[in-house]
């Protein structure tokens, strides 16, 4: 679905990719994961192209990604951040529908679109009509991610999409969201910095460090072949409270 | 409001009318009535633009044509306009104006120099008499009129003349320093030799010992053009030289600022006394005046603020959207905001006179539009980089084009800010258009001049109360607008 070939990137003397190649199944959950500034939210935003790489370049579906071409294959791609980026001066009816109705799409369609998906995220109806500011967090997600759905596209890209929710809603959503991508069926690249999280949605994970790529797998992976002592530091770092309490017992 | 813009009110007959200048005080604006009465009784069209802010206004006014005849003083022609060049007495003065197409009558028969002027009492008390008794005294407080400190003749000249030895001296608007002087808050100021003040302020004229002060005979400056175009009314204005002496003048200012007439009154009872002539006067009621000052105010408003907004909200979307020229455009209308007021006028006659015969309001209009751009470009500029870049962001990422973005997302999002500076920049116009006064644009700047001019504080309170009311009713509007403007979302209050 993404090719990523010898990706760099720099932001001032922070180099947050450097010869990044990475190919990205369609049709799997991938996440990218690591610690602050490691460059995975950086990655994430080449691929949907609102940073241009320094060297390198991002092939989309077999097409590489350019300013001319951007804006299309935009619309292919569904994108959520972390606090939702909702527009706040309209309704989230409004936010959902705005590229469609750009696009000229019917009353009847936007309608029937955003029936489908009111039900597949198990979003109260009234709440379409209310403005951000009167919608709560885990709320506010589930219209971002409707938004980014909308137009169906080929790709889900999730930075960090529950970084902002308190852990009970947290959980809640995990839940939800897992099925809704095993509903779709859709290719999803996700950016999380919650090992947990990572190994309940990812097919593959992408473990970086100050901008390289340190391992390629699946979480058994990671915790059983790490890549290298980084590799099981982060491992040891994210052990779940009730594993950190037992190992202090002797 | 664009239509209203190019569609100013005035007078576009066949024939021109004869423009008429005055400066803003009493015996200017005395003697333009006067020939405006003479010229309406050998029925032309006039148009008196009463009371302009200074001599460089008029003479700019009169180069541009926009106006065709003012009075003036031959002082003031040698060493204010032509200083420097040693251009002395009439017929030298004729010569010069000639090359400008221009030509001047003989004197009307009075010399209203400068005199230096003190209370009569604290004169005898410190036993002053001339202007060299002054030396003895620099503790007193000189202040003079700002024209008076910036003259070829002015205070510069004078204190090397007289070696006087005071220092912190400085200017203030000449109708005020009457006030100033009166109230004990300044002790010496600059006078003329006809003003009605004098006497009833009981002012003391120090004697000019040393022979400073050129002579100031008050004289008409006109257009060469005017004598074809009205052959009568420029005979009738050369009838009016060596026909007016110190005594008339001073009783004819005095009539204005001490009884309280008009000096369309004064002037036309003068012509009746000594022609014969019979001039209508229309005295209009207070309210009639306080409606027309309303109109013309608003009107500079409403046009300059909607010019200001068509041009102001793209220079701001456009020094948002292209950061390199962020700096060169908020540079330039930031560097418009310190340009005096008086001084943008005067340079925008010309230039403005280009596209309008009319003198006054299209100047004010132009002047409060640029005023008008620094708050309205600033907020735009600045609501638009005040977008979070997640939101920013979340909108490319959404695949929409970068006009979409604009209209749909960016200027609703900035849409507070911007009204803001609408907002700023309506409330400080409506206090600047006041300023139209010294232009001949009329709204409340008019009754506001011409008050100081009289040191009438009624007739200021007829512009001052209702350009208060005015400004806060503009504030008021604009709560009401910004709900019509801001998205419900950016105005509710969020939950949690």
């Amino acid at each position: 679905m993404f090719e990523l070939s010898d990706i760099s990137k720099r932001f001032g003397t922070t180099e947050a990719a450097r010869a990044i190649d990475l190919t990205v199944e369609p049709g799997k959950t991938t996440v990218f994961i690591g610690p602050s500034g490691c460059g995975k939210s950086t990655l994430l935003r080449l691929m949907i192209g609102l940073i241009r790489p320094d060297t390198g370049r991002v092939r989309y579906r077999g097409e590489t990604l350019s300013p001319q071409n951007a804006m299309r294959l935009r619309r292919k791609m569904g994108y959520v951040i972390q606090d939702g980026g909702l527009f706040p001066h309209l309704t989230g009816r409004g936010n959902i529908a705005l590229t469609a109705r750009f696009l000229g799409w019917n009353a009847e369609r936007i309608t029937a679109r955003m029936d489908e998906l009111v039900s597949l995220t198990h979003f109260p109806t009234d709440g379409l009509d209310r403005y951000p500011a009167h919608l709560s967090g885990g709320q506010r997600q589930r219209v971002s991610l409707m938004r980014a759905l909308m137009l169906d596209p080929d790709v889900l890209l999730m930075d960090e999409p529950l970084g902002s929710l308190d852990p009970m809603i947290r959980s809640k959503l995990q839940a939800e969201l897992r099925a809704i991508y095993r509903a779709l069926g859709k290719t999803v690249v996700m950016v999380t910095h919650d090992l947990a999280e990572a190994g309940y949605f990812g097919d593959t994970i992408v473990l970086m460090r100050e901008g390289r790529i340190v391992q390629v797998g699946s979480f058994r992976d990671l915790i059983d072949s790490p890549a290298d002592a980084f590799v099981t530091d982060f491992v040891h770092a994210q052990r779940s409270p009730l594993e950190a309490t037992q190992g202090v017992t002797p | 409001m664009v239509c209203l813009a190019l569609a100013p009110p005035g007078l576009a007959g066949e024939s021109a009318p004869v423009r008429i200048g005055s400066k803003a005080f009493t015996e200017s604006v005395i003697l333009a009535d006067i020939v405006a009465h003479l010229a309406k009784n050998d029925g032309l069209e006039t148009e008196h633009v009463k009371g302009l802010g200074g001599t460089r206004l008029l003479w700019e006014a009169l180069l541009a044509g926009k106006i065709d005849i003012y009075p003036e003083y031959t002082g003031t022609l040698s060493e204010e306009i032509f200083a420097g060049q040693g251009i002395r007495g009439v017929p030298a003065l004729r010569e010069k104006l000639a090359e400008f197409s221009l030509t001047m009558t003989d004197s009307l028969g009075f010399n209203n120099t400068y005199v230096i002027g003190m209370k009569e009492e604290l004169a005898t008390k410190l036993g002053i008499r001339s202007i060299s008794d002054l030396g003895e005294h620099p503790d007193l407080t000189v202040r003079f009129s700002n024209e008076f400190m910036k003259r070829a003749d002015g205070w510069d000249a004078l204190a090397r003349r007289y070696r006087l030895p005071h220092r912190d001296v400085r200017g203030l608007e000449h109708a005020l320093a009457y006030e100033a002087l009166d109230k004990g808050v300044i002790q010496v100021t600059d006078l003329y030799a006809t003003d009605a003040k004098i006497r009833k302020l009981q002012l003391r004229r120090l004697e000019d010992n040393l022979i400073h002060f050129p002579k100031y005979h008050a004289v008409f400056v006109y257009r060469t053009d005017l004598e074809q175009r009205a052959p009568d009314f420029a005979a009738a204005l050369r009838s009016l030289e060596t026909a007016i002496d110190e005594t008339a003048m001073t009783s004819m200012n005095a009539r204005v600022e001490l009884d309280g007439r008009s000096e369309e009154h004064v002037a036309a009872v003068f012509l009746d006394r000594e022609r014969g002539i019979q001039s209508r006067v229309r005295e209009r009621s207070v309210t009639e005046e306080i409606a027309r000052y309303t109109l013309e105010h608003l009107h500079m408003v409403v046009v300059s603020l909607a010019g200001a907004m068509l041009v102001g909200i793209p220079l701001g979307v456009l020094a948002a959207r292209k950061l390199g020229l962020a700096q060169p455009i908020l540079g330039a209308v930031g560097i418009i905001q310190t340009i005096p007021s008086i001084a943008l006028l005067v340079l925008l006659i010309r230039p403005v006179g280009y596209f309008s015969d009319e003198l006054g309001f299209p100047q004010a209009v132009v002047a409060l539009f640029l005023y008008s751009l620094l708050p309205i470009v600033r907020n735009t500029y600045t609501g638009l980089r005040g977008i979070s870049p997640q939101l920013y962001e979340s909108a490319v990422a959404l695949g929409l084009p970068p006009s979409v973005r604009l209209w749909r997302i960016e200027l609703p999002l900035a849409s507070r800010m911007i009204l803001a500076g609408v907002k700023t920049a309506a409330v400080i116009n409506v206090g600047f258009a006041t300023l139209g006064g010294f232009i001949g644009a009329g709204g409340f700047g008019e009754p506001i001049f011409a008050g100081i001019r009289l040191n009438d504080y009624g007739v200021i309170l007829q512009g001052a109360i209702p350009a208060a009311v005015l400004a806060l009713l503009v504030q008021g509007l604009f709560e009401f607008v910004d709900r019509m403007v801001v998205p419900k979302g950016l105005r509710i209050e969020p939950i949690e």
